[in-house]
């Protein structure tokens, strides 16, 4: 009937086409303008030298300060699920693109997909660049066990991340302003209980057992693990254990995001507030 | 027949719920479309002539699926707009003036080229194209602007290039020209004007402010008022309506009591309608009356009152008319002086 003579994706195509698009504004906002490197990665170097120099002072066995190094570094992927993630969809609304992803055939998923991925590409660099430099700074040494171990529980750590940040950037959007104030909330008590600055087995048992809610308790957790075999007692729980967990928060939050995001659309165009703006 | 019909409504009405602060006897609710039907044939160029808060809007959101009829049926390319809004998304896109979309690290074409890929397009293709409908549209020059360095018409323009990339099967334009200055508007449309022409399968939605855009565009037309349809049909057949009516324009010196409309329709027998509009230099009314006789009436009237005559025009019906006839007042001045200065 309206066969227009373009091929036009549909399905899985269209979905990874729909994603790396939106994908790109943040991978070349990352490289085209590069003012936020000296910024975003100097003050994560800066706190984690201050933890380091404290656990040097008291003596604490030299793997701690690799710990703050790496908890400095999975710092970034926090602040990016923050402060770019969870807002995004809400500053989207007001710049008006968000009627233009959501009228347009490729999934709203996918679109957040390509959120996750941009700002994991974003992130990583800066994560990189802060290891690198603290890591040369404060002559840390790394042991491997398993390089294959380490990639999985990152790539699934970040799975699940960025599935709850997909997850926050639906609910964000209709709490609107005061979503601005829980990132600030979530700020720093999740520095706490994650551990980004010390082993999470310190807070407890079930003070770790919460926090890992958060993806990035485990996921350090199992990095440090791997990547320090000089004391294994400080981590939480087995490895293998920490994987199988991330994985399960993996499914969760991805399939949570999802459901929130039909849930919330169906509420938005009953409601007309996709279409509304606040400023 | 449904497959015949690109936008079908029946007794399409949108409710808003008030929210926010609100006094205790401030409504809850607000009507904004009550009872609207339309069919809008395809290859149809349709046009929504409205004033501000009319309800032109909702129903463009309505039918590109981000809002929900509170009650009705509404259809777009054969597919219900509550069920199957998925197939329509395949089929339709938007434009609305005023537009900020994309982001403006990004160039014209890298923004534009993300929106084609949204659709599923292939990069070659997307990328020919965007050059293709830039070079139309005179901005083929600026593909490798940032955005953020657009001004507001070339920006529009852009926006313009985005709708039209995925080569839609229907297409809502809402107040495409706003902003525009007289060339940029001319250029829009007579792009849209051509896109008709070479696409007869296509249909366009576009609702406007300004009587001559709608009136050079649209094949048809739908006047709508607060929330209602008060008429559809061509812009002759609409004007038409006025031919047994006398319609004159008369502008009246700014000093002295001013022309009072509820006064004049009351006191002078045969006034159809009057629109009022102030300028600095006087005071422009819109008549339209049942004979051209009743104009002695009116000037004997403005006489009394203390009013001075500073120009008289005999005119042919125009669309504003046939809207002040309607609605009972104009759209607005900018409307109005728009109407003269493009060609
Ligand atoms: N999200 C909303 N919530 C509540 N009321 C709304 C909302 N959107 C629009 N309205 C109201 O509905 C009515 C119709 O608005 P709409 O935007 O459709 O008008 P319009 O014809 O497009 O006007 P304009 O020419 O100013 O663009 C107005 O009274 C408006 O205030
Ligand atoms: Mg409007």
């Amino acid at each position: 009937m309206n066969d227009t003579g373009i091929y036009k994706a549909k399905g899985f195509q269209l979905f990874w086409r729909t994603a790396w698009a939106r994908a790109y504004p943040r991978i070349v906002g990352t490289f085209r303008e590069r003012s936020w490197l000296f910024f975003e990665t100097l003050l994560p170097v800066l706190g984690t030298a201050a933890y380091v120099f404290v656990y040097r002072a008291i003596n604490a066995p030299p793997d701690y300060t690799g710990f703050v190094v790496v908890g400095g570094a999975m710092i970034a992927f926090w602040l990016n699920i923050l402060w770019n993630m969870a807002s995004q969809l809400y500053w989207d609304k007001d710049m008006g693109n968000l009627e233009l992803y959501i009228i347009s055939p490729g999934p709203v998923m996918a679109i957040l997909m390509g959120m996750a991925i941009g700002g994991l590409v974003m992130s990583g660099t800066r994560a990189l660049i802060i290891l690198t430099v603290s890591t040369f700074l404060f002559g840390v040494t790394y042991q491997t066990g398993s390089l294959p171990l380490l990639g999985a529980v990152f790539l699934v750590t970040m799975a699940a991340l960025y599935g709850m940040g997909m997850m926050f950037a639906s609910l964000f959007l209709v709490s609107g302003r005061e979503a601005w104030h829980i990132s600030n909330l979530l700020q720093e008590p999740v520095y706490l209980v994650s551990g980004f600055y010390f082993p999470v087995k310190a807070i407890g048992f079930w003070g770790a057992a919460a926090a890992s809610l958060i993806p990035l308790t485990l996921g350090l957790d199992a990095i440090r693990q791997l990547l320090f075999t000089g004391d294994p007692t400080l981590g939480f729980l087995p490895v293998g254990m920490e994987l199988g967990i991330l994985a399960v928060l993996a499914v969760i939050f991805i399939n949570g995001a999802r459901l929130a995001l039909a849930r919330l659309e169906e509420i938005g165009r009953r409601e007309g507030r996709l279409i509304e703006r606040r400023r | 027949m449904i497959n015949d019909a690109a936008v079908l409504t029946e007794k399409l009405d949108r409710i808003y719920k008030i929210r926010g602060p609100r006094r205790k006897d401030d409504p809850r609710e607000l009507v904004a479309l009550d009872g609207v039907n339309l069919e809008i044939k395809r290859g149809e160029l349709f046009g929504l002539l409205g004033p501000n808060g009319a309800g032109k809007t909702t129903l463009i959101k309505i039918l590109s699926t981000l809002l929900l009829p509170t009650r009705g049926r509404v259809v777009v390319d054969g597919f219900d707009v509550v069920k199957d809004f998925g197939e329509i998304r395949r089929r339709i896109s938007m434009v609305s003036g005023g537009e900020t979309s994309g982001y403006g690290l990004l160039t014209v074409e890298e923004n534009l080229w993300m929106f084609a890929r949204f659709y599923g397009l292939d990069s070659a293709v997307a990328l020919r194209r965007i050059n293709d409908l830039l070079h139309l549209l005179g901005i083929g020059d600026r593909k490798r602007t940032k955005i953020s360095d657009l001004s507001t018409g070339l920006r529009q323009k852009m926006n313009f290039v985005r709708g039209f990339i995925c080569d839609p099967g229907v297409i809502f334009l809402d107040e495409p020209t706003l902003g525009l200055d007289v060339t940029a508007a001319r250029d829009v449309r007579a792009f849209v004007k051509n896109w008709m022409l070479e696409h007869p399968e296509r249909t366009i939605l576009l609702t406007t402010h300004y009587m001559a855009e709608a009136d050079e565009l649209c094949d048809r037309l739908a006047i709508i008022d607060n929330g209602k349809v008060l008429a559809c049909d061509t812009p002759h057949n609409l004007k038409r309506r006025l031919q047994r009516e006398a319609v004159f324009k008369l502008k009246v010196g700014p000093i002295g009591p001013k022309p009072c409309k509820e006064e004049m329709l009351e006191s002078v027998p045969g006034v159809r309608q009057v629109s009022i509009v102030e300028h600095s230099s006087g005071t422009e009314l819109s008549l339209i009356l049942e004979r051209e006789e009743v104009l002695s009436g009116v000037l004997t009237h403005l006489g009394r009152r203390g009013s001075k005559l500073i120009s008289l025009e005999k005119r042919e019906p125009t669309l504003e008319d046939v809207f002040i006839d309607l609605v009972g007042r104009g759209l607005n001045v900018d409307t109005s002086r728009r109407g003269k200065e493009t060609p």
